[in-house]
């Protein structure tokens, strides 16, 4: 069944969240029109379009619009059937989402925080980062890619692991990847990238190394929580 | 089919959640009570990422996480579906799981809180209140429209729970009626569903044995 209707992104150019979605939209081979919103100045649009979190991305499909980059994710994947995502098996789906959920909160959100502290708080976050990532090592083993022989939902939902990291471990002054340690992930962080929906479909990474400068400088002089949003 | 247990304790929401999908789909299962400050062996190997409850065993196929363990209850077993059909509807229902798993937080953190941390919780469940009785239910009686969804057990396991912490807390109540007129009669809706009437942990237990507990913490902190 044919989708007619037309897709509309939201994005921010160098959220990592709103190139999940792009990945995905592309592997499918979905048309979109892409609007880039400045999160620093926000847009009467996207608090229409996301009144509760006031965050990108957002897929408009038509008059419908998503929010949240995981459900955005399983949205396009139900709308869209060709390259399936997702595996079928229940059990296997289960899996895709507690790899998803834990990958989200142990490896993106401590790497954010370790970027974005200082001393003690810093090495703590880094600590725990690569504790995160032997886990994410011993589910790798023995595969291409998380999705098996190609790239699938956990693949693209870990897939900022690839490029936003080593920008944070060098902005951070901090190793967290160290091949040595994590041949596996390793390899699928250059196999992923070398995907030529991926590599494609990546922010300029010299700007990237600017503007999480200037981030990082601003959040770890605040005072702050646990979590934040990057 | 294969076997199903459920690890956890009765007095957990996230449990609960569980326990509310297994019996509104029918499932038979064996409930393995676990006792949180003795940690198992069998809870350590089949969750020893996180080493929480709830796990459910489906044969010896471990699901952890509440609500990853509800869509794989309705994913598995078909009748009585939690989810609508429609690819928009289950992303809208799927949202608002997301926000009761992000925002819900204030509400565990209000139990284990107490003076300026205590009021910065209840301010923080207050305007996760207001978003939801503002977005997320409109003129529909569930977040799964006639019949309850997904959704309503991920947010009836937070507001059934921050009715108990309240009474348990004994400060100014942040859930009142008239502040949240939507969601107080959505509350009174979801608990007169005889399925969760049935299996909701009783009031003045989870009272006493929550003003223990919250003592306990409270003493350790």
């Amino acid at each position: 069944m044919a989708n007619t209707e037309q897709v509309k992104l939201l994005g921010f150019w160098v959220s990592p969240f709103v190139r999940r979605v792009e990945w995905a939209l592309k592997l499918k081979g979905v048309d979109y029109e892409y609007i880039e919103e400045d999160i620093f100045n926000k847009t009467s649009l996207l608090m229409e379009l996301n009144p509760v979190h006031k965050k990108v991305p957002v897929l408009v499909h038509g008059q419908k619009a998503i929010a949240e980059s995981f459900v955005i994710l399983e949205f396009i994947d139900e709308t869209w059937k060709q390259c399936p995502l997702m595996p079928q098996d229940p059990y296997e789906r289960a899996m895709t989402r507690f790899w998803t959920k834990f990958a989200e909160e142990k490896i993106f959100y401590a790497a954010w925080n370790a970027l974005c502290s200082l001393g003690e708080e810093k090495e703590k976050a880094i600590k725990l980062t690569v504790e995160a990532i032997e886990k994410i090592e011993e589910e790798l083993k023995g595969k291409q890619f998380f999705g098996g022989e190609s790239i699938g939902y956990l693949d693209i939902a870990i897939g900022w692991m690839s490029y936003w990291l080593p920008v944070w471990e060098e902005v951070g002054s901090m190793k967290i990847v160290d091949p040595l340690q994590f041949p596996a992930t390793n390899s699928w962080m250059n196999k992923f990238l070398k995907h030529p929906m991926i590599k494609e479909n990546l922010p300029p990474r010299d700007e990237m190394i600017i503007y999480f400068q200037n981030r990082s400088k601003e959040l770890a002089s605040k005072p702050h929580e646990w979590f934040r949003t990057p | 089919m294969a076997e199903v247990k459920l690890i956890g304790t009765l007095a957990s929401p996230f449990v609960c959640r569980v326990i509310w999908a297994l019996k509104i789909k029918g499932i038979p299962y064996e409930f393995i009570e676990e006792d949180l400050s003795n940690k198992s062996p069998l809870l350590l190997k089949y969750n020893p990422v996180h080493k929480k409850i709830p796990v459910l065993l489906h044969g010896e196929k471990p699901v952890c996480e509440s609500m990853i363990i509800v869509e794989y209850i309705d994913e598995t077993w078909q009748q009585n579906s939690l989810l609508p059909n429609d690819p928009y509807e289950r992303a809208l229902a799927r949202f608002w799981v997301k926000f009761a798993e992000d925002k819900g937080v204030s509400v565990w953190r209000m139990f284990r809180a107490k003076g300026e941390e205590l009021e910065k919780t209840m301010k923080e469940t207050e305007e996760m209140l207001q978003t939801v009785e503002e977005h997320g239910l409109g003129e529909k009686k569930f977040f799964g429209g006639d019949n309850i969804g997904m959704a309503d057990i991920a947010f009836g396991s937070v507001i059934y729970w921050l009715e108990v912490i309240e009474e348990i807390v004994g400060e100014r109540v942040v859930f009142e009626a008239h502040k949240f007129p939507r969601l107080h009669a959505w509350i009174k809706n979801f608990k007169q569903v005889p399925i969760i009437q049935e299996h909701l942990p009783d009031w003045d237990w989870m009272v006493a044995f929550g003003k223990r507990r919250r003592e306990a913490v409270l003493a350790s902190a």
